[in-house]
């Protein structure tokens, strides 16, 4: 997740995901790789962990940050729970490096082939859906600035 | 402590494997691992008889109460109204002093709108405790915000005790009522209700109590409290969801406005007037949750049938187990140590949230509760962001409580 463009494509970076996940059947190995990538997520500078770029709808508290770099979209964020912030991580890798609407036109379906759809549920206290939505909705707001 | 040894006296005397065969789901795999159930605090599981008398009320009995002459209704009820009269047994009270409401929280509210309808005016205030459940603080603030009149706070020790001198000062002319919580949901302290009732009491001030965490654990007698109104949830007492009980004194109940109209709550009806009956049914109105009404004594007679003294004997050495081992793990703090406690463990894990350690127990098939519990100020007074919960009943082992530590270090090497 560095500043060039993502030179692989959504679907080749949630393959690639698939990919790793396939690796472990246990669990508990799942999740250590979970917590290796919430160690890894560009972490976001102080002054933005504020309400402002706080997802609501979290029982632990994440903050992301999305800036727009020659029309593509990068991020950067933090969690107080390290799962929480893994499974954000998953889903910046993702988006990260892309336009706008490329990032509009993601479901995001590598959620659910990893076996992690339980945290997608509505009711879910880690809000991993109040993310996603709050990612697009920042980038429709920076296509219109864009446009 | 010797604890293989305690634990193996304990098996004498309280045959929790026996116990076990009478709950189905407690046999639930959860990824590969057998389930340890340790989020009783927030819904207990239901044994056979209970699960089986919800089958067979709606094979045998089912038709609405109170209505007909017919031959199902009457069967209705009167199983209906003998339910009610073994909750009454259950809390030492009488039959019409019982009133079916939805839960807890229902309970609450309706003494919250009808109590205050009756008693509560600007300038007057009500107290309850920093330890409550959102359900027993927002239906105040909805009555005070209604009738302009204000809450009070008794404030508590890190210890998670409440400060029994700053509620006698708190108790003045104003107080119009004090509703505090048998036992903490989140800390598992079991308050100090007798002298919180005498305190009241002394000023003429009646007292609530919500017994949803006491009941599944203590015997209750509303008689020997003196109390005024007591709640508690069917569901919570291995009964099912949808059900719950507030006791009333009659001479409180009967001078209340009804909280809700329908059918069932009135005496007579005219487009001019209408007179309401008394209590309990003035409070019931529309049709009932009939079934979950007759089989909550089923899950009453089934618990005294272990008997309350042994669950209670049995929970306290889980629970005396469990915080030793607990304790023995470093970065674990313990929230809410009074000394006398009911069967709730809440921790925080130095270095790491809540959210996570529940996540990877539940991969390791426990089931604890994590967050604020509902009671977003308790959890805001120890400046944390929420705690983990293991709650236990009579059915959990000595055992899972091992499995449980063994899960919780796992934990807590991955995520420092």
């Amino acid at each position: 997740m560095n500043s060039v463009y993502c030179d692989m494509s959504i679907e080749e970076t949630e393959q690639e995901i698939v990919e790793e996940f396939e690796i472990f059947s246990d669990w508990m190995d799942k999740y250590e790789h979970i917590i290796e990538i919430g160690n890894s997520v560009p972490k976001i500078e102080e002054k933005y962990k504020d309400e402002a770029h706080e997802i609501k709808g979290c029982q632990s508290k994440v903050w992301v940050h999305s800036e727009l770099k020659d029309q593509h979209i990068f991020y950067t964020a933090d969690s107080d729970a390290i799962i929480t912030k893994g499974l954000v991580g998953l889903v910046l890798r993702v988006a990260s490096g892309h336009t706008p609407d490329e990032i509009l036109n993601t479901n995001f379906d590598f959620i659910n082939k990893i076996g992690l759809h339980e945290h997608l549920s509505p009711t879910r206290s880690n809000g991993l859906n109040a993310m996603i939505k709050q990612i697009k909705l920042d980038a429709l707001a920076l296509r219109t600035i864009n446009n | 402590m010797d604890i293989t040894a305690k634990s193996k006296t304990t098996d004498i005397k309280f045959d929790v494997e026996t116990i076990r065969k009478d709950f189905p789901i407690l046999y639930t795999q959860v990824n590969g691992h057998p389930l340890v159930y340790f989020d009783n605090a927030a819904t207990s599981q239901k044994p056979l008889v209970v699960i089986n008398a919800i089958e067979e009320y709606y094979k045998a009995t089912n038709s609405n109460v109170h209505r007909g002459l017919h031959y199902l209704s009457n069967k209705a009820t009167n199983e209906f109204e003998e339910s009610r009269k073994i909750v009454a047994a259950h809390l030492n009270a009488s039959h019409d002093e019982i009133i079916y409401t939805r839960g807890t929280t229902e309970s609450i509210n309706l003494v919250a709108f009808s109590f205050g309808e009756a008693f509560v005016k600007s300038g007057d205030e009500i107290i309850i405790s920093y330890m409550e459940h959102h359900s027993n603080i927002v239906p105040w603030q909805m009555l005070c915000e209604r009738k302009g009149a204000s809450l009070k706070v008794i404030p508590i020790t890190e210890k998670g005790e409440l400060k029994l001198d700053e509620y006698k000062k708190l108790l003045s002319s104003k107080t119009k009522l004090v509703a505090v919580t048998h036992v903490s949901n989140t800390l598992g302290t079991i308050n100090p209700v007798e002298e919180i009732i005498e305190a009241a009491h002394a000023k003429n001030i009646p007292v609530l109590l919500d017994g949803a965490q006491a009941v599944p654990h203590l015997k209750i007698d509303v008689k020997k409290l003196d109390v005024d109104f007591y709640c508690f949830s069917g569901h919570k007492v291995f009964g099912p969801t949808g059900i719950g009980i507030l006791y009333g004194k009659t001479k409180w109940l009967n001078q209340m406005p009804p909280y809700q109209g329908g059918g069932e709550m009135i005496k007579e009806v005219t487009f001019e007037k209408t007179t309401y009956n008394d209590a309990p049914l003035r409070f019931e109105a529309g049709t009932p949750n009939i079934e979950a009404s007759i089989v909550l004594a089923k899950a009453i007679n089934y618990i005294n049938g272990i008997g309350l003294d042994a669950i209670a004997t049995y929970e306290h050495e889980l629970l005396q187990y469990g915080t030793e081992k607990l304790q023995q793990i470093n970065g674990v703090r313990l929230i809410g140590t009074a000394a006398h406690k009911s069967s709730v463990i809440s921790f925080v894990v130095d270095g790491t949230h809540p959210s996570d350690i529940g996540i990877l127990l539940d991969k390791q098939g426990v089931a604890v509760r994590t967050g604020h519990h509902c009671t977003q100020p308790l959890v805001g007074f120890y400046k944390i962001p929420g705690t983990v919960r293991a709650s236990f009943a009579f059915y959990n082992t000595f055992e899972e409580i091992d499995i449980f530590v063994k899960a919780l270090n796992k934990a807590i090497s991955m995520l420092r």
